[in-house]
């Protein structure tokens, strides 16, 4: 039995491993990088004693800036990477549109409100990540009831259903925003509305990692059935699917992804939507061989473009704006290649 | 018999009463072909769906293999009838193999995805289609007759007893459709039993076997296909002048419009 080949014949196995190693230098690059430049020997050597709990006998700020400081960044971004490409693509495919991601269907903005809302009522770690995904799954909610209100789900209008949605998130933002103490908490709300990795730490990352690995490995064991739902409700249906078990469990693990995504950097435009295409484009959509791609490639994919916003500038950049130079035009690159199937 | 149907009743919950199937009845065997007929609207698609179990009747009886269809799971409907739908619009480009495999899924585990077994059946049936070789190709940029074959694959990987289809000449062209209609002959000498709606009442009469007519008031005639399709049952039914001509040449009968 030949074993499938993805596109071009290039061996999945290739595809898979050249990413991984990609991602492993890209995590020792990104440890070099920065206002204290290392030669990656010297942060190999710090970074592997430091894990052992030994003393590399490097000076205590060097140590300090590689493991209190990149360190959780560096793991912050691979794995909010890999959480939002896993759950673009777990959208993408069970909406049956290419056009949608987490932050274009409102979710990631619904889970901003949820955290804030958090903030105000000064939750812990936890409190916050639960209301993140209750604000996600009130977001994911309302983007997929409007088609169905108005009686047209099409591509295009679930897509502006979003954009209604999460114009509507940013209002109630505003307002939370608008009430919140400005001596303790609009700081770190305007910190999570932004996006960004600068205060991740090792802690928070710890309580948090549950929260994406859960629904990560549940969608890896459902991959094939999100591509039966791929093939719309009444064919897989009549494959024999059950729909609607499928899609809420398909629909609840994403949420939680970009609701612990959030939780740890923020809302992050982009990501979510490029890398499940650009994995599409190396092997095929199939969900079983997609979406541990994506996980791999949307982790180096954060991960450049966070090293890249601290240390091109002389201050940090938010990440968003890098995303955003990438993410627009993709879109409209994108909208090109499906313009047949719009509407 | 495969389907027995009877004194099926469905209205569409929008339609404020206007019965769509009007005490339908309807037997099914293995091995016959059903051509079913009707204007747009007349309910074919409904009935094509009910047979699915996909919509639930309001009154009447619909036994597939001998059981209530409402009394069947998903997952034992999709192992027993398999269906090719009237529009397939792709969403993203799956290998032609990959949406063969997606016919398995009546058999695969919630948390379980195909194995060796589910490939190379999917791999039988691209070959008894003869589209082994569009295997490795995303079904996207297939033409459209490849790609009705390949659905056609896909219903039968599961092994049903039935196959339905919702208008599978609609969008192809004229070549393609005759070897549509070939497959669908060639599916029923194996013994599936067919059912298959069409707008072209030539495709019927192409087919042999049995026909079902539905008058556009919910109500429902089947017999053999040269009793139910006549020149007053078609001229009745499309509201226009349709004639059945034999052709000497090819010793069969031919509906045709004599003029415009």
């Amino acid at each position: 039995m030949r074993k499938q080949s993805p596109k071009g014949g290039r061996s999945l196995a290739a595809i898979y491993l050249t990413s991984a190693l990609l991602l492993l230098a890209g995590v020792v690059l990104a440890v070099c990088a920065g206002k204290y430049p290392l030669s990656p020997a010297e942060s190999l050597r710090i970074l592997l004693n430091g894990l052992l709990g030994r003393d590399s006998g490097y000076p205590l700020m060097t140590q300090n800036v590689v493991m209190g400081l990149r360190l959780p960044r560096i793991l912050g971004s691979v794995l909010v990477g890999a959480a939002l490409s896993i759950s673009g693509a777990a959208y993408q495919s069970s909406f049956k549109n290419p056009l949608v991601s987490p932050d274009l269907l409102g979710i990631s903005s619904g889970a901003c409100i949820g955290a804030a809302a958090a903030i105000l009522l000064s939750l812990p770690t936890a409190g916050i990540s639960l209301f993140a995904f209750l604000g996600g799954i009130a977001a994911v909610t309302l983007t997929m009831s409007i088609p169905v209100l108005i009686g047209n789900r099409s591509n295009v209008v679930l897509v502006l259903s979003g954009v209604i949605v999460g114009a509507a998130m940013s209002s109630i933002l505003g307002f939370i925003k608008y009430i919140a103490d400005p001596e303790t908490q609009l700081a770190s709300i305007t910190y999570w509305s932004m996006g960004s990795f600068a205060y991740v730490t090792l802690g928070e990352l710890m309580i948090l990692l549950p929260v994406l690995l859960v629904p990560t490995v549940v969608l890896l064991l459902l991959s094939w059935w999100i591509d039966v739902l791929s093939m719309g409700e009444t064919e897989a249906r009549a494959l024999g699917a059950n729909v609607n078990l499928v899609r809420g469990i398909t629909i609840a693990c994403a949420t939680l992804l970009t609701a612990g995504s959030v939780c740890i950097a923020g809302t992050i435009g982009w990501v979510g939507l490029i890398v499940p295409h650009f994995g599409r484009m190396l092997t095929d959509p199939s969900n079983r061989r997609l979406m541990p791609l994506c996980g791999l490639l949307g982790g180096l994919f954060m991960l450049a473009v966070d090293t890249l916003t601290r240390t091109i500038g002389v201050t940090e950049m938010p990440v968003s704006i890098l995303t955003g130079v990438i993410g627009a035009p993709f879109y409209c690159w994108l909208l090109f290649r499906q313009r047949r199937s719009l509407g | 018999m495969i389907y027995r149907i009877s004194g099926l009743v469905y209205t569409y919950p929008t339609a404020a009463g206007k019965k769509v199937l009007d005490g339908v009845s309807l037997t099914v065997a293995a091995g016959e072909v059903l051509t079913l007929l009707g204007r747009n609207g007349a309910g074919k698609s409904t009935l094509l769906s009910c047979m699915l179990g996909l919509l639930r009747p309001q009154a009447g009886e619909l036994l597939l293999t001998g059981r209530s269809i409402g009394a069947m799971s998903a997952r034992e409907i999709a192992a027993t009838v398999g269906y090719v739908p009237q529009f397939h619009l792709p969403g993203f480009d799956y290998t032609v193999l990959d949406f063969v495999v997606m016919g398995c899924a009546s058999r695969i585990g919630f948390f379980s995805r195909p194995g060796r077994r589910e490939r190379e059946d999917a791999e039988a049936a691209l070959e008894e289609l003869h589209i082994s070789h569009l295997r490795d190709r995303p079904y996207t940029r297939i033409s459209g007759g490849e790609r009705q074959q390949a659905i056609i694959a896909r219903t039968i990987v599961s092994r049903p007893q039935a196959l339905l289809f919702d208008e599978p000449t609609a969008h192809l062209d004229f070549g393609n459709q005759m070897r549509v209609l070939r497959c669908i002959k060639a599916l029923a000498a194996k013994g599936y039993a067919v059912v298959m709606t069409t707008h072209n009442p030539d495709h019927a009469l192409l087919l042999g076997g049995r026909a079902a007519l539905l008058d556009g008031c919910g109500r429902l005639g089947s017999g053999r296909t040269e009793e139910i399709v006549t020149q007053r049952m078609l001229s009745d039914m499309y509201g226009a002048d349709i004639r059945l001509e034999h052709v000497a040449s090819i010793g069969r009968k031919v509906a045709v419009y004599p003029s415009l």
